[in-house]
């Protein structure tokens, strides 16, 4: 195998490919040379759906009894076992990436870039950009492992839509080294089957402490409900007091969104939270306060009472909806 | 139950960060550090677990200048027992760190080692994870929730949508996530016992690694947005914009 083949781990859940999964493999694309490869590897009882139409050239699939959930030492004894093959080796950033590959890397004694948000190649390395400080900074990083191990930042890099690259790219199953678990993953409590992460969702819309109370983040549930593919986030005020989940905080000591839309409502901006949203592509405020920090990053800003506005937005994308 | 925490200094969230003459490393200067927010819930995590095991010992583990001593006096302060500096300018390559790290609680005859899941400085998030497998460890990374009983831990860990419930026996090393516990805040008492703690200083080599700083760069400017009208009746022209001005609609 050639050292310029690029391999891109995807990501499932109960069976299916997730979104960020395109997003891999379209990262690995970036940094494939003219004439190179992008091998993506699959975990399963079986090879999961959809996952011949990724994107990759081929599709490797480890199957295993014990890979119908997270496996992590047995995920990173079949990457390390791929691995020399490979010139870079692409992960996501998600729950499961930022588990995985830092046991992948240590496991082959090579350096691991987090949280890639740009790819490039400068005289045959591969550099990396990606926020530090919480988005404070933007660092660029050269690489200087092989195989070079990296994570991708989900919704920051778009998947190929129609890929002349084998949009139907054979299956291989590729054989599961023997493992030790020493780390069993039980279960899975899913509070809503149906509940959106802030960090991949196409749209977010944020709650703070202007809604003045916990119930009141029904208004933006209701708004998300309208607009559907939304994530309901929040600031680090409003977790901290206790109104809403960590897993929903937005900023530093939270997580960095980069949706296409983000809604701030009833958030006056501090410094932290903007270093988490500052990159979405659209950003709208409503805020009672004209002077309210979150206006100087907002595409569109709404000054007024967010118990009007709101609900009002709510109603006209709802009539909106129904009319497309 | 004896358990390592390790520890970060890094700058406060809330400070505003300055790009150094260099342009890969910060302006320092007059900046305020704290210990990273994550560390914190290690720290509160394994004085707790002491606690309520009734014996054994806490250390805590910083690689940094001298300057990082304060930040682990905090940690005294707060109730660990005792702590190492381990004086190195640090590396910005986690394996690297990952390995000093190994190499000093290797034989430190650990039933836990604690880490917090990320530094808000360099976000590298992987340290924790290496050093266990350094170790030949299990691990479990980002944990907002953990009972720990009879030799084995069960964690929770956000994942997606959702929360991972896993296992493992012990000794492992944990990955706190915020959620885990509310850090205290140190005693007066604390903060003059933290005093005549031991704080044992040792000079390591950290190595080169093979990840190098080209540059830092403050992230570009948002153009200035525009307020579109006051109140509700300002959201017909907002949707109108949405759909037909930045199409996301």
């Amino acid at each position: 195998m050639p050292a310029n083949a690029i391999l891109a781990v995807l990501e499932t859940r109960d069976g299916a490919l997730r979104k960020v999964s395109h997003e891999v493999v379209a990262a690995a694309r970036q940094i494939s040379t003219a004439g190179g490869s992008v091998d993506a590897l699959a975990f399963g009882v079986s090879a999961p759906e959809g996952s011949n139409g990724v994107g990759a050239n081929r599709v490797l699939v480890a199957a295993h009894a014990e890979f119908g959930r997270y496996n992590p030492d047995g995920f990173a004894a079949t990457v390390a076992s791929l691995a020399g093959g490979y010139g870079a080796i692409v992960f996501a950033a998600t729950a499961t990436g930022r588990d995985l590959a830092p046991r992948v890397a240590a496991k082959l004694g090579v350096s691991l870039v987090t949280d890639v948000t740009g790819l490039a190649i400068d005289g045959g390395a591969i550099v990396a950009t990606r926020p530090v400080y919480a988005g404070k900074v933007i660092q660029k990083v050269k690489l200087k492992s092989v195989p070079a191990l990296l994570s991708i930042r989900p919704n920051t890099f778009e998947p190929e839509q129609s890929s002349a690259n084998a949009a139907n790219a054979p299956a291989e199953s590729v054989p599961v080294p023997s493992f030790e678990a020493r780390v069993k993953v039980t279960g899975i409590k899913a509070p809503d089957a149906a509940m959106l992460d802030v960090t991949e969702a196409p749209i977010v819309v944020s709650g703070g402490r202007g809604l003045k109370e916990p119930s009141n983040f029904k208004l933006l549930e209701d708004l998300a409900e309208a607009l559907g593919n939304t994530a309901v986030g929040a600031s680090r005020a409003v977790v901290d007091a206790g109104w809403r989940e960590h897993g929903a905080q937005v900023g530093q000591t939270g997580k960095t969104v980069s949706p296409g839309l983000y809604i701030a409502v009833g958030i006056s901006g501090a410094i932290q939270h903007l270093a988490g949203m500052r990159t979405a592509k659209t950003i709208v405020a409503i805020n009672r306060d004209k002077d309210a920090p979150i206006f100087k990053v907002a595409d569109y800003g709404i000054v007024g009472d967010l118990f009007e506005v709101v609900p009002r937005l709510t109603e006209e994308i709802r009539k909106m909806r129904s009319e497309q | 139950m004896k358990i390592a925490v390790c520890l970060k200094r890094v700058p406060d969230t809330v400070a505003k960060i300055t790009i150094g003459a260099d342009r890969k490393s910060i302006d320092e200067s007059g900046l305020k550090f704290v210990p990273n927010p994550y560390d914190e819930f290690a720290i509160e995590e394994a004085i707790a677990l002491k606690e309520k095991a009734g014996s054994g010992e806490t250390v805590v583990y910083g690689i940094g200048t001298d300057a990082a001593q304060e930040t682990l006096r905090a940690a005294l302060a707060m109730g660990i027992d005792r702590a190492v500096l381990l004086k190195s300018p640090g590396s910005p390559d986690g394996l690297e760190i990952a390995r000093v790290l190994a190499a000093e609680v290797k034989e430190g005859g650990y039933d836990l080692i604690l880490c917090g899941k990320l530094a808000v400085d360099d976000y590298n998030h992987q340290v924790g994870v290496m050093l266990a497998e350094l170790l030949g460890l299990p691990c479990i990374s980002s944990v907002a929730h953990l009972t720990v009983a009879d030799g084995s831990v069960e964690a929770e860990r956000e994942i997606e949508g959702g929360v991972e419930v896993a296992t493992c026996r012990l000794p492992a090393v944990l990955t706190c996530e915020k959620g885990l516990n509310n850090p205290r805040l140190p005693s007066l008492k604390g903060i003059m016992a933290a005093k005549k703690k031991p704080l044992e200083t040792k000079a390591v080599p950290v190595g080169v690694g093979s990840i190098e700083v080209l540059s830092l760069d403050y992230p570009a400017e948002r153009k200035p947005g525009k307020v579109v009208g006051e109140g509700a009746d300002a959201v017909p022209e907002l949707l109108r914009l949405l759909r037909t001005e930045a199409r996301v609609l």
